[in-house]
């Protein structure tokens, strides 16, 4: 075995893996804070990009563009907290998330309505003076000898920006005032009401904040692919992650996209044969999944269901 | 006025459970069924190819659906690949097997209990993984029933193009046309087959609403742990509706492929087909069979309606891309407001008329 080859596949895996968890991070900040499984996600990553490429290609510089879209963002999460999510409060999940999926088609259409269904590129260091934003990538041969892989800076910088958000969030989740009330509405919207929990600012903050985290992982998808449709694809592409991880754990939300990154890039080289075709990257991702929810059907961080009738 | 219960007299017990109670309702029907049967397949050509079969098809596909999410409560994303798998089903069992045994409509149903077989296969997990975490199971299905049939060259008789049309000879059914002297190729023949399978199916699904099935089926989406203390096998419910949906979305997929465009084609059962037939599902409304058909009347037409609107209103001023962007943008709306206004979708506003016009002029 080519241990050399092995490693660049792993390494590969692991940071297309921090691609798929930043996607998930929203999916599941949404979700334990409200119960709600926002089918939106990758449709606010493709309307958060498609704003900020479209500024900078109309000659706003990067921080004011940054700043819109941010504020943008904002905007549309408090107007959706307002206009669909307030008004379905307490009523069953799967009409909650019927509505995040006609809120996704909604935002397919509109965000390519108002902008262009074009394909665009994004390049960061044209703005940002960044090492690490350096198109070259690391010879690792030039550090430790035997190890003859290729890793891109950006990949980097991907995980380093993922790695600041986990903190920033656990920390908001777990010492504030804010993330204590969003856990009490995550268990129960009732009860957590009666308690004299402001349902409808806390909510507010939560789109909101996922707005933003979805601009983040926007752009960094947007330089590593492009921005186009394609985007809202990565969504399904997330699912799988936050099912592995389990629906309410942030934690969860980056092991399991490591695990599918790895796991993806070491089925396409080691079980492309014995499925005899290439291209199984594209549905190994949920077998996984699906394999892994059987023995522990509700993730692997995700909280242990105990139902009543 | 004319919408009364006043002189239907119910005098026996099967009286009582008729699908249509009333007198106004059975000629509605039957004038209907007249208007489907005789005078729809006497218009264009064009009208039946490019506006009702395309909806028989795809609303038969809602209907499947609709068992298994809107009457069992189990989500699924892989309307699109149980419809590919059908569709090459009934494109390979007409190929392979010999013409004197095989026949469109034997092929649509064999291919239709295959679908739900591999539906079944995918619908295990249900057993074990509930509600949200069940979308990576029908997810799983849809791409890799896709990837299968995409590298496994053999189903597509390997055609390199990846699209493999009809051959004429597959329209024969046993020589029928030729006896009867009917063009079976032709857009009315092809309409009245599929018209004849959606409306059995339907009626089927109908009373399967009504039945001591359905009646399972619908206390396992209400509280699954409820129904199994009252004795009701939820696993068996579960893969039973998984079989009868992706039963259904085979069909679909048969006369999608084989009455409607007239080949075998991947490209049209991407995972976006999952979630128009879904769109059709949630504006139609959930459990309601007249609902499915509705919701799929409105999500395909509204795309046509919308673009004959810009050519002549504006002058064309709408491109395609235009033209889908604003229909996802209207379904989004749709969705979000009947959600709000109305969860039960179209057919809940049928319902609601209907009810109208029987009390009115009478608020209650």
């Amino acid at each position: 075995m080519d241990w050399v080859y092995l490693i660049e596949v792993l390494v590969g895996g692991l940071m297309s893996g921090v691609m798929y968890s930043l996607v998930a991070i929203g999916f599941v900040l949404i979700y334990k804070s409200s119960g709600i499984f926002n089918f939106a996600q990758g449709t606010m990553l493709l309307f958060a990009s498609l704003t900020f490429v479209k500024m900078t290609e109309n000659g706003i510089d990067f921080w004011t563009a940054l700043f819109i879209a941010a504020g943008i963002m904002v905007v549309f999460g408090v107007v959706t907290e307002r206009y669909v999510i307030r008004p379905l409060a307490n009523q069953d999940l799967l009409a909650l998330f019927m509505a995040t999926v006609g809120l996704a088609t909604f935002q397919e259409g509109f965000s390519q309505f108002i902008w262009d269904s074009d394909v665009h590129g994004l390049q960061m260091s044209k703005f940002l003076d960044i090492g690490l934003l350096d198109p070259a990538p690391i010879f690792m041969s030039d550090h430790i000898p035997w190890l003859d892989i290729l890793i891109p800076k950006f990949d980097i910088f991907a995980s380093l920006v993922a790695g600041s958000l986990i903190v920033v969030l656990a920390f908001f989740f777990q010492k504030t005032k804010t993330g204590l009330s969003l856990r009490a509405v995550s268990d129960d919207h009732m009860a957590a009401m009666a308690v004299g929990i402001p349902l409808q600012t806390v909510w507010a903050v939560v789109w909101a904040v996922t707005g933003i985290i979805a601009l983040v992982a926007g752009l960094l998808w947007a330089e590593r692919v492009s921005v186009s449709f394609t985007l809202i694809e990565a969504v399904m592409k997330a699912l799988p992650v936050i099912l592995i991880g389990g629906l309410t754990s942030i934690p969860g939300a980056i092991v399991g996209g490591l695990v599918i990154g790895v796991g993806e890039k070491l089925g396409e080289i080691y079980l492309a044969d014995v499925f005899g075709g290439q291209g199984i990257e594209l549905w190994f991702a949920y077998f996984m999944a699906l394999m892994f929810l059987v023995f522990r059907p509700q993730g692997m961080f995700g909280e242990k269901l105990i139902e009543r009738v | 006025m004319i919408y009364r219960e006043t002189g239907n007299f119910v005098t026996n017990y099967f009286k009582d459970r008729e699908i249509f109670p009333m007198k106004f309702d059975k000629v509605v029907v039957i004038l209907g069924l007249l208007f489907l049967f005789l005078y729809v397949p006497t218009t264009s050509e064009y009208f039946l190819s490019a506006h009702v079969i395309p909806i028989l098809a795809v609303g038969l596909a809602t209907v499947g659906l609709n068992i298994l999410t809107g009457l069992t409560g189990q989500l699924s994303l892989g309307t699109a690949g149980f419809m590919c798998v059908g569709a090459f089903g009934t494109y390979n069992l007409m190929l392979r097997v010999p013409d004197y045994l095989m026949s469109l409509p034997v092929a649509l149903l064999l291919s239709g209990i295959f679908a739900g077989l591999v539906g079944v296969v995918f619908g295990l997990p249900a057993i074990r993984i509930k509600g949200f975490y069940l979308l990576v199971s029908t997810l799983a299905a849809q791409y890799f029933v896709w990837w299968f049939f995409n590298s496994y060259a053999w189903f597509l008789n390997y055609e390199s193009s990846g699209v493999v049309a009809i051959a004429p000879k597959f329209y024969d059914y046993w020589g029928l046309g030729n006896l009867l002297g009917v063009d079976m190729q032709g857009y009315p023949a092809r309409y009245l087959l599929s018209l004849v399978v959606c409306i059995g199916l339907s009626y089927f699904a109908k009373n399967l609403l009504r039945s001591n099935t359905g009646r399972n089926f619908m206390s396992v989406r209400d509280r699954d742990i409820a129904a199994s203390v009252m004795g009701i096998s939820v696993p068996k419910a579960k893969l039973l509706a998984f079989f009868i949906s992706c039963f259904y979305c085979g069909v679909a997929g048969g006369i999608y492929s084989f009455l409607y465009i007239g080949n075998v084609d991947l490209m049209i059962y991407e995972v976006d087909r999952s979630f128009t037939i879904l769109f059709m599902l949630i504006i139609g409304g959930l459990g309601s069979i007249s609902g499915s058909w509705l919701g799929a009347i409105f999500v395909y037409e509204f795309p046509i309606v919308f673009t004959w609107i810009g050519d002549f209103i504006f002058q064309g001023a709408f491109n395609t891309a235009v033209v889908e962007n604003v229909s996802n943008m209207v379904y989004g709306v749709f969705i979000i407001a009947l959600l709000i206004r109305e969860p039960g979708g179209f057919a809940a506003l049928w319902a609601t008329t209907k009810q109208k016009l029987r009390m009115w002029p009478y608020p209650h």
